[in-house]
Formats: C-alpha cells, sequence, structure tokens
C-alpha cells in the first residue's frame, strides 16, 4: 500500500489499518474455508473480506483500494461467483439428475477436503457477496461525492 | 446462570434500544443505538446456541453499520420532524397492533415451551446429515446440500437488487437527460 497525502484519515488509523488487514484477511479465508467443519460459510467470510477492503477504503481514501481491486474488477469477480453457482448446479445436474447434486466424493469427516462440493459452493458464495457488498460501498462512496459537489456548488450560486 | 433470564434481559435491552432509535432526535444517535439492538440479537443467537448465525448477525451489524454511519455522517444530522395531525395514523396503528397481537395470542400457544424442540424434521438432518454429506457443521450441510436451492435463491437476490441499484444509479445518460439531477438532490 503506497503512502497517499491528504486522503484517508490520521496517521494512527493508517498504521492500525497495516497491522489488522492481514489477520482479517486470512480470518475471513478460513471462516470460508471450514465452513463445513466449524461453524461459518460463505456469508460471513465473504462479508469479512469485504469488510477488509472497506477497511482500505475508510482508512486510505478511494484512490488506494480502486488500485488494488478496482470497481470494475470487483463487478467481474461477482459475476464469475454468481457464474460458478449456476455451473455448480448445471454439473450437478449433469452427474447426478438433479440441480445442485452434491456431486464430489464425501470424504472422510473433520478433514479439509470433505462434503463434497460444499467447499467450492463455499467459495462461489464468498466471491459473490464479498464483491457485491464492496462494490455497493465503492457506489456509495461515489453517490455521496456526487451530492456533496452538487450542494457546494449551489451553495457557491448563491 | 438461567439461561431463559439472560435471553429476557437481553430482550428488554433491544426494546428499550429500539424505543431510542425511534425516538431520539439525532440521526448518528439512533444509527448507533441500533447497533445495539443488532449485537444484543447476537447474543442472543450465541445463547441459543446457533454460532453460525451469530457470527453473520455481528458481521452483517458491522457492515450495516458503517453504510448507515457512511450514509448519515454528512447529512443534515437531525430527524425530520413530521408536520400536521397524527391522531388518525397512531389510532389505525394501535388497532392493527391489537389485531397482530390477539392472533400471535393464539399462534403462539401451539408452539413447543422453550427448550424442547420437536424432532421431527431436524431429527432426519441430525442422524443422517454426515452419512449423506460428509459434512461435521449440519447447519452448512442443510443450507448447502439438503437446501441448496434455497441458498440459490438467496444469493442470486443480492445478485438482482445490486444490479438494479446499479442500474438506476448509473452515470451514462444523466447528463443527456436533466431529470435524473432531482434524484440526487433527493437523496
Amino acid at each position: 500500500m503506497k503512502e497517499e497525502k491528504q486522503s484517508g484519515m490520521t496517521f494512527i488509523v493508517k498504521t492500525i489499518t497495516n497491522l489488522i488487514v492481514g489477520f482479517m484477511l486470512v480470518f475471513g479465508a478460513y471462516v470460508v474455508l471450514y465452513g463445513h467443519i466449524t461453524p461459518g460459510g460463505g456469508f460471513p467470510g465473504g462479508v469479512m473480506i469485504a469488510l477488509t477492503y472497506i477497511l482500505i477504503t475508510l482508512a486510505y481514501g478511494r484512490k488506494v483500494v480502486e488500485s488494488i481491486v478496482s470497481g470494475v474488477t470487483g463487478s467481474i469477480m461477482d459475476d464469475i461467483g454468481a457464474i460458478a453457482i449456476i455451473i455448480l448446479g448445471f454439473i450437478g445436474l449433469y452427474i447426478g439428475g438433479t440441480f445442485l447434486f452434491n456431486f464430489l466424493p464425501k470424504g472422510t469427516p473433520f478433514n479439509l477436503f470433505s462434503g463434497g462440493y460444499i467447499i467450492l459452493y463455499n467459495l462461489a458464495i464468498m466471491l459473490k457477496v464479498g464483491m457485491s457488498l464492496y462494490i455497493v460501498f465503492l457506489a456509495l462512496a461515489i453517490l455521496q461525492r456526487v451530492v456533496t459537489t452538487r450542494d457546494e456548488t449551489k451553495e457557491a450560486g448563491k | 446462570m438461567n439461561v431463559v433470564l439472560l435471553l429476557h434481559s437481553l430482550l428488554v435491552f433491544m426494546i428499550i434500544g429500539a424505543f431510542v432509535t425511534v425516538e431520539i432526535k439525532n440521526m448518528l444517535s439512533a444509527v448507533i443505538s441500533i447497533g445495539a439492538v443488532g449485537f444484543a440479537l447476537s447474543m442472543a443467537f450465541l445463547f441459543l446456541g446457533a454460532p453460525d448465525i451469530a457470527i453473520t448477525q455481528v458481521i452483517v451489524e458491522i457492515l450495516s453499520l458503517i453504510l448507515l454511519i457512511r450514509a448519515t455522517v454528512n447529512v443534515d444530522n437531525v430527524a425530520i420532524e413530521l408536520k400536521g395531525e397524527s391522531v388518525f395514523h397512531n389510532r389505525t396503528a394501535l388497532i392493527f397492533v391489537g389485531i397482530i397481537l390477539v392472533f400471535s395470542w393464539f399462534a403462539f400457544g401451539s408452539l413447543p415451551p422453550f427448550g424442547e424442540p420437536l424432532m421431527r424434521v431436524s431429527e432426519f438432518y441430525l442422524y443422517n446429515g454426515l452419512a449423506k454429506v460428509g459434512a461435521t457443521n449440519f447447519v452448512t450441510s442443510v443450507i448447502l446440500d439438503f437446501r441448496a436451492y434455497d441458498t440459490f435463491g438467496e444469493a442470486m437476490v443480492l445478485f438482482v437488487s445490486i444490479s438494479g441499484a446499479f442500474a438506476i444509479l448509473r452515470r451514462w445518460k444523466r447528463e443527456q437527460n436533466k431529470d435524473f439531477l432531482r434524484i440526487d438532490r433527493e437523496l
């Protein structure tokens, strides 16, 4: 992350963000990947990953976070998640005869690769939820900027 | 300690927080008090033995708090005062709440007592979930294997709502059509 002048919050917030962002990403990935063994799953893990990027947005400003994951990239990853869920469903339809059939082997319990296709489904939901909530936050920031600039021009016109 | 007593105290706290949210004048204080309600709800889920729902509730509550604070922090920070006579609205609301309370008295009477759940459907999942799916978290095996189609619909709800929001808030065509500028002003 490169330093930006006059954007985002103070030096204290940026330092704490630098310390904490890696742990947040790793914990989000853990919650997603072990969603079929311990409590968790694709939805809370995806929201944790979205919150990581939102934290970077709040601390560093929009330009820095858009150099990591831009709005277009986030939107494409969101679409990839949605299409992956549909593809998983149709693979199940082709192999097992029903939509979203669990087509992978069951594995031994308490292993990472157990529970069939649940880990893939969790990853797809993570992409879907995390990236869509992140681009919602970006869109809200853009909208707020538009409203504030319009208010400033209105006040200047008076 | 008694779990029912803890749950009742959490419920009283949540009701007080909801009243504060509705009645307070400052928008930022209202947002923070509804966040307190959400965190108390996640504690209630934890006492009821549902860590999956508790994790999701805490995370989504943090996200919605950030979004709401971001939406209200720069806007005019005082709630809108309702002008005019509101006696009719109050009476109508009271009548409807009374009707709902009367019917829910009969409806909740038919529920099983607290701590003794009916084991009709969940029995099947608990006894056959590990053999049929292989996942040790039964909540995940229910929502992603037995009821995967419902989860598919829920994921697509998010997709469709965000597509709709982006279709409304898009920037092209706005410069040509000046009526769109009114939306910004009202937001």
